[in-house]
């Protein structure tokens, strides 16, 4: 338990002693010793927990609870604040509202209130919390120097990189928390903690659009807020049938009609915290927010949350059409979200709605929720998290070399800037191509749905998804790889530090391909069958194919040694005309004229404009659909 | 037992360029009759290929030799997968890296036709993936068995359920196989509005490797027809000539079509599938 | 190596109309229609330089497209053939006074077969074909015989190097 809570405190204690310091270097040096701490912990934590199965603690529970009543509160007056000071009433309503219904729960069912185990870990949690030590720390570390850049390009913006830090780790901490509570207050008081730190982090830089997308991002991660207090209002209120607010109780309740309302309840607010379609705008107006923020917050971990509360509650789902409808509104996110991508062309912005998609492609498995399908999802998340990331930090780090976050932009960046290129490249693979991770979880995604009644909507929409995913992601590829000429190279000169976070993790992508046999068998499968009694298994002739392609690929680029360097170099065919190899040709009347190419956006068929509106109604009425179901199952 | 399925992997290897090659020339023979003309000897797609190698080496940037070995390697292994019986979902995947890798090569050399080309291959890849992961859905409902060991080896009649997923596969090969109308990417007539598409700026062996690839994926594309009749060898063997022969009967009697057709038409493809799966499904269910 | 020689059987053609008046290129067209079906022997109209081993052209050269001429030329991956369709092509035929008219196709790049006429008769053409087919063989043969002397002469240095 110790392990526990170190990662819990000490991320606490970071955060408040980086309130205090305020030279780069210094901060540099904090940074990167505690994320050291924090990763080692973690791996510490595989190590002591991975073959023990869940294992159960009995943490002080008056004490801490009464802190974090305390804490809730100052957030709520927090949030008031803030809110009058913005003219920002709807979010002051939620956060009334939610605050009297903590107290109104605290007041009404004091005795229902106690888990027999406040903390807990299973092997579930021990792979979110090495997504959260592993690579939240390595952000961190990428955020410093980033930081330091940032506010060089930005000099309109206040320097409150303090702030800043302080938030982040708070933010580890709190994520620890919510990954290892056993108790469901506890778990809700971590995710408001996280609500809090990600409207802080959208509106860093103080626009007006930050201020007004943080506001955003608030009220639609308050409105899952007040589903999930109501649910343990009901939870605390049927203690004796559904648990109470014990997750592992409540999980393995025998009533499973009366938890199916509260789990739908929670599910909604693990809908908000996902960005699913209807609340998919906060995470797209969170891109304001400085890169290592979007790729630590909006991508890896704390989205996750969502998915992860979703995931936990499969079991519950599993086999309910309520269920099946929080799955398929994860669904239809997936594809609608997908097919919007196509239609962007700031990186961010693609990042964002691919982040979007994946998170309901793991929505649809958890409400689906059949053993094979969790664990589909489960190996979403952590392909998911090791990938995007890696695409956040690099197209920050791409920003600031060259100016532009524009997809377009980033034409030729492997002659620019190949490294970064290179690592671009495997994370982009990484989303969508065979041997990589989610293709793996995609196609066993397939598999499992089919042997799902009413599966064949899931398929259809799956097919569709991935072959708008395809496009989306291999026209950006294409952007990269291409060669362009007469482009100098801007790698150098950026600061060397930011680059050690980005190598390590593109080696946790390829890492993640190679060792998912052993990933899937020490932490997913036992996780699996222990909630399941039964447990997914890859054909091993199928793990040696992939490794084989995997393989193929490491190697494949030594084949550039066997081209002839001496082979004829001719510029492109233009029509004829004499043409340099920038693509400038003569053109008629003696001008010198050039060629650009662009990718197809299609937004006219795939615009946001035109798909947003009909994927966000679908998904409201097949959450509403959900409710009824699950009040109908009751 | 163990080892048949290498079998099957290596005689793919070996025999597939040579049979994918002789289907290119049977259907240049066959095309040339249509149009009422004598046509070229049925071994010139070896002769083409043979010239191509002959040919100097010259490249636009040495980048798109990788892109296009990778290609026709992956291409080649995918389909070696498959007729080593493998699971034909992996393998459908498989073969969308190895199309990525003839889209990267077109971008990376930066032309203006190659990189039409290379978008134009990326919508027909979103028209017929769905199709085709459905298409394996759908032989797996028959035969409970994503592995084409065990659909090649099924007594059931995988037609008489999957009409309507044969009908959309048939539509998507026109894509595949590269022919009219889909042909919009780059296409074996001569001129069309983009030059040669993505392979305009690949000559010499570069294109020969192409060219190779496309074989082994023809060869492949017949076989996963092969699969709807595999419960008779015999009208299995019929079926795969009939439906090319009809291939290269639409080929010559349509006109290029312009890419949201192509996609249009995909994706309904994909809708009869689904039509046709659907109600598999509710008989199924019914128990019927 | 050297024997193979499939570029006989399968020569692939770029057709450029300089400044014909069309009666040439309507007869190279010719050639591809079932009546004489120059496919029979592996011929096929590529559009694209960077896949072509005969450039054909028709009509006299202009000032416009001298430089276009030549970039197509050099856009073609060796052994390539030049062959000029029909009078114009050749000498620049009744347009070779004008004033913009540079001349024949030789004026700008060298030209392997002439084919005359006015306008050149497909059968002309098929045999003016015929015999750049011969002349793309001997260019191929001294292409790889250059290649393989260089080669040896690489690894003769070679030898020499590490003795």
């Amino acid at each position: 338990m110790q392990t526990l809570l170190f990662l819990i405190l000490f991320p606490i204690l970071v955060a408040c002693l980086l309130l205090f310091v305020k030279q780069t270097t210094l901060r540099y040096a904090v940074v990167a010793l505690s994320a050291l701490a924090i990763g080692g912990a973690s791996i510490y934590l595989l190590i002591q927990y991975a073959f023990e199965g869940a294992v159960y603690f009995a943490a002080p529970s008056e004490a801490a609870g009464l802190v974090m009543v305390a804490i809730e509160m100052g957030l709520a007056l927090f949030i008031v604040y803030m809110g009058a000071k913005f003219k920002n009433y709807l979010a002051i309503a939620l956060a009334v509202i939610q605050a009297a219904l903590v107290v109104y729960l605290e007041i009404s069912f004091p005795e229902n209130l106690h888990a027999v185990h406040n903390l807990f870990i299973d092997q579930f949690s021990i792979i979110m919390a090495l997504i959260v030590g592993l690579i939240g720390s390595l952000i961190a570390v990428y955020a410093v120097r980033y930081m330091e850049t940032y506010h060089h390009h930005h000099p309109e913006v206040r320097d409150r990189q303090k702030m800043f830090f302080f938030v982040i780790f708070a933010f580890l901490a709190a994520m620890f928390g919510l990954v290892f509570s056993n108790n469901l207050m506890w778990l809700f008081f971590f995710w408001e903690v996280t609500t809090i730190s990600s409207f802080l982090l959208i509106g860093y830089s103080e626009t007006e659009e930050a201020t007004k997308n943080a506001f955003r991002a608030l009220v639609m991660n308050l409105l899952g807020g007040v589903a999930f207090v109501v649910a343990l209002i009901i939870l605390a209120a049927t203690e004796p049938t559904s648990g109470g607010i014990d997750l592992a109780r409540v999980l393995t309740s025998p009533d499973a009609a009366v938890i199916l309302i509260p789990a739908v309840l929670i599910g909604f607010a693990g809908i908000t915290k996902a960005a699913l379609m209807p609340f998919s705008s906060w995470l797209l107006g969170a891109m304001v927010a400085p890169t290592p923020v979007s790729a630590l917050l909006h991508s890896s971990t704390m989205v996750k949350a969502g998915v992860y509360i979703l995931v936990r509650f499969s079991p519950v789902f599993a086999g309910t059409f309520a269920g099946f409808s929080v799955g398929l509104v994860g669904a239809v996110t997936f594809v609608v979200a997908s097919a919007i991508a196509i239609s962007q062309s700031d990186a961010k912005s693609v990042l964002a709605y691919s982040t979007i998609a994946n998170l309901g492609l793991i929505a649809a498995c958890a409400g689906v929720g059949t053993y094979m399908l969790v664990w589909a999802a489960i190996l979403l998340i952590i392909f998911h998290a090791v990938a995007k990331s890696l695409l956040f930090l690099g197209t920050g780090a791409i920003e600031h070399r060259t100016g532009s976050r524009n997809i377009e932009d980033m034409e030729g960046l492997i002659v620019r800037m190949p490294k970064m290129a290179v690592m671009m490249f495997i994370g982009i693979a990484g989303m969508f191509l065979a041997p990589f991770g989610m293709l793996i979880s995609k196609w066993a995604a397939i598999e499992a749905f089919v042997q799902v009644p009413f599966g064949l909507v899931f398929i259809a929409i799956l097919a569709y998804g991935s072959a708008v995913t395809v496009f989306f992601w291999a026209k950006w590829m294409g952007k990269l790889v291409t060669v362009t000429r007469n482009q100098e190279r801007v790698e150098k000169g950026f600061f060397e530090e930011s680059w050690a976070p980005l190598y390590i993790i593109t080696g946790l992508v390829i890492a993640a391909v190679l060792l998912f046999p052993v990933i899937s068998s020490t932490l997913i499968e036992p996780y699996v069958l222990a909630i399941y009694g039964v447990t997914a298994l890859l054909p091993q002739a199928n793990v040696a194919i992939m490794l084989l392609m995997m393989a193929l690929l490491l190697v494949l680029p030594v084949s550039f040694l066997l081209f002839k360097r001496s082979a004829k170099r001719l510029p492109v065919y233009m029509g004829g005309r004499p043409s340099t190899p920038d693509l400038h040709f003569a053109g008629s009347l003696g001008m010198t004229r050039e060629v650009q190419t662009q990718n197809y956006y299609l937004t006219e068929y795939f615009g946001e404009a035109r798909l947003f509106r009909p994927g966000a109604v679908v998904c409201i009425i097949l959450i509403l659909a959900s409710w009824v179901l699950a009040g109908v199952a009751l | 037992m163990t080892w048949t399925w290498l079998i099957g992997a290596v005689l793919f290897l070996i025999l597939a360029p040579v049979a994918g090659g002789l289907i290119a020339g049977i259907d240049r023979r066959i095309t040339a009759r249509m149009q009422g003309r004598v046509g070229p000897p049925l071994l010139q797609p070896f002769y083409d290929v043979g010239k191509l190698f002959e040919k100097e080496n010259v490249v636009v940037t040495t980048a798109q030799n990788f892109y296009v070995l990778a290609y026709l390697i992956f291409i080649a292994l995918s389909g070696a997968l498959f007729f080593a019986g493998g699971d034909l979902l992996l393998i459908v995947f498989a073969f969308t890296l190895a199309h990525v890798f003839l889209v990267l090569g077109a971008y990376a050399v930066h032309s203006p036709y190659s990189h039409i080309g290379a978008e134009r291959e990326l919508i027909q890849l979103m028209a017929y993936e769905p199709m085709v992961i459905l298409a394996a859905v759908g032989l797996y409902m028959v035969t409970n068995s994503f592995y084409v060991a065990d659909i090649a080896t099924t007594t059931i009649p995988a037609i008489l359920y999957l009409p309507g997923v044969f009908l959309g596969f048939a539509t998507i090969l026109t894509i595949k196989l590269r022919k009219s109308p889909f042909d919009i990417s780059t296409s074996h007539h001569a001129h069309q509005e983009i030059v040669k598409g993505i392979t305009t700026e690949f000559s010499g062996s570069t294109l020969a490797q192409v060219e190779i690839a496309h074989w082994y994926e023809n060869v492949f594309l017949l076989g996963f027809i092969f699969l709807f009749f595999a419960w008779n060898p015999i009208i299995g063997v019929a079926a795969v000539v009939v439906t090319y022969v009809a291939e290269i009967f639409i080929d010559n009697v349509t006109a290029r079509v312009r890419w949201q057709a192509v996609l249009k038409s995909g994706w309904l493809a994909a809708v009869l599938a689904l039509a046709n799966l659907a109600i598999l499904s509710y008989m199924m269910l019914g128990g019927v | 190596m050297s024997t193979m020689a499939y570029l006989k059987r399968s020569p692939w053609i770029l057709h450029y109309d300089a400044s014909s008046c069309n009666g040439c290129d309507i007869e190279v067209l010719a050639c591809l229609t079932p009546l004489y079906d120059v496919e029979r022997f592996g011929i096929i109209n590529t559009g694209n330089p960077k896949h072509a081993d005969i450039l054909m052209i028709t009509g006299g050269i202009n000032e416009l497209n001298r430089a276009v001429v030549r970039n197509l030329y050099e856009q073609m991956p060796e052994p390539k053939v030049v062959v000029a369709i029909g009078i114009c092509a050749a000498t620049g035929g009744i347009f070779r006074e004008c004033y913009n008219i540079a001349g024949g196709v030789d004026k700008i790049i060298p030209v392997d077969v002439y084919v005359p006429g006015c306008a050149a008769r497909p059968e002309m053409i098929i045999d003016g074909v015929v015999a750049a087919l011969s002349i793309l063989e001997e260019k191929r043969a001294k292409m790889t015989g250059n290649a393989q002397a260089k080669e040896a002469a690489r690894q003769a240095a070679e030898a020499g190097e590490s003795t």
